[in-house]
């Protein structure tokens, strides 16, 4: 009980958890702590929400860059091409 | 039935994966002249390498996994070389998150930002997180940039970083309190 009652006063606890949590699966107490914390602590929801939030939005912006706006220039490129036909005709 | 032994051909590589390379070490690393020394680097060594090609993987996965590599070594370069001030300005930061007691310190309370809808098509949101990552001490990124974006496993991550696995797991819950409290100081 004791430890209980303490997760649900700490947030960074929970917080920690949360993070935790989006890698792995949390053992059989963390995730109790958790859902107690949570279930009392609206602030730590929101935060929850912001932070997945954010992992999406950074899949998102390497995703989008993906989709090639970032080009090489051609001077670059040709040097790039005489260096590897120089290598493969050593 | 067997696999079909993938074509591998180093005259047509700068035409058909110089473009990607380059985009995919950008990302990465942030750094123009950095990623395109990666991706000379990359094809180089891939000349070096070209007999232990095994055709089990496109020629452009390939290239991109000797890249990958590059990437690491860059980041830790990068880790070792930290301004301490660099991490001690940030976890400052980060201990104001919190009282003694865990509980969330007033001026840190995570409020709403009005975004928590469609924040996926906001593209000035994102530039603005962009920002905030920039500011994170380099070996946080990295963790981060490695975790999120390559999906390596914790333990690769630790190894590669020299980084504790307790420690790992306090980096990433740092790293997002700080992007979010960036997030949230730019924005709100």
């Amino acid at each position: 009980m004791g430890m209980l009652k303490k997760i649900q006063y700490n947030c960074r606890q929970a917080t920690f958890l949360l993070e935790k949590k989006a890698f792995k699966p949390l053992s059989f107490y963390e995730t109790i702590e958790l859902r107690i914390h949570l279930a009392g602590c609206s602030v730590c929801r929101l935060y929850g929400k912001q932070s997945a939030m954010i992992n999406d939005m950074v899949q998102q912006l390497y995703k989008d860059s993906e989709k090639g706006t970032y080009k090489l220039n051609d001077s670059f490129k040709k040097e790039l091409q005489l260096r590897i036909e120089e290598e493969l005709n050593k | 039935m067997p696999v079909t032994q993938a074509a591998i051909d180093p005259n047509t590589w700068v035409n058909a994966h110089a473009d990607y390379l380059y985009a995919f070490a950008i990302k990465r690393i942030a750094d123009e002249e950095i990623a395109k020394d990666l991706v000379q680097d990359t094809f180089l060594a891939a000349l070096q390498k070209v007999r232990t090609f095994e055709g089990k993987s496109s020629e452009r996965t390939w290239l991109t996994a000797i890249l990958k590599n590059k990437i690491v070594d860059v980041y830790r370069k990068r880790s070792s070389v930290i301004v301490s001030s660099d991490i001690a300005d940030a976890e400052r930061v980060q201990q104001d998150f919190f009282d003694t007691d865990g509980h969330w310190t007033q001026q840190h309370y995570p409020r709403e930002m009005g975004v928590e809808e469609q924040y996926l098509e906001n593209k000035e949101l994102g530039q603005a997180l962009k920002k905030c990552m920039e500011k994170l001490p380099a070996l946080w990124l990295s963790v981060f940039t490695m975790k999120h974006i390559d999906d390596e496993t914790s333990e690769r991550i630790c190894t590669e970083l020299k980084v504790s696995a307790q420690n790992f797991w306090v980096i990433i819950h740092r790293a997002k309190l700080n992007l979010r409290a960036c997030l949230q100081k730019n924005w709100v």
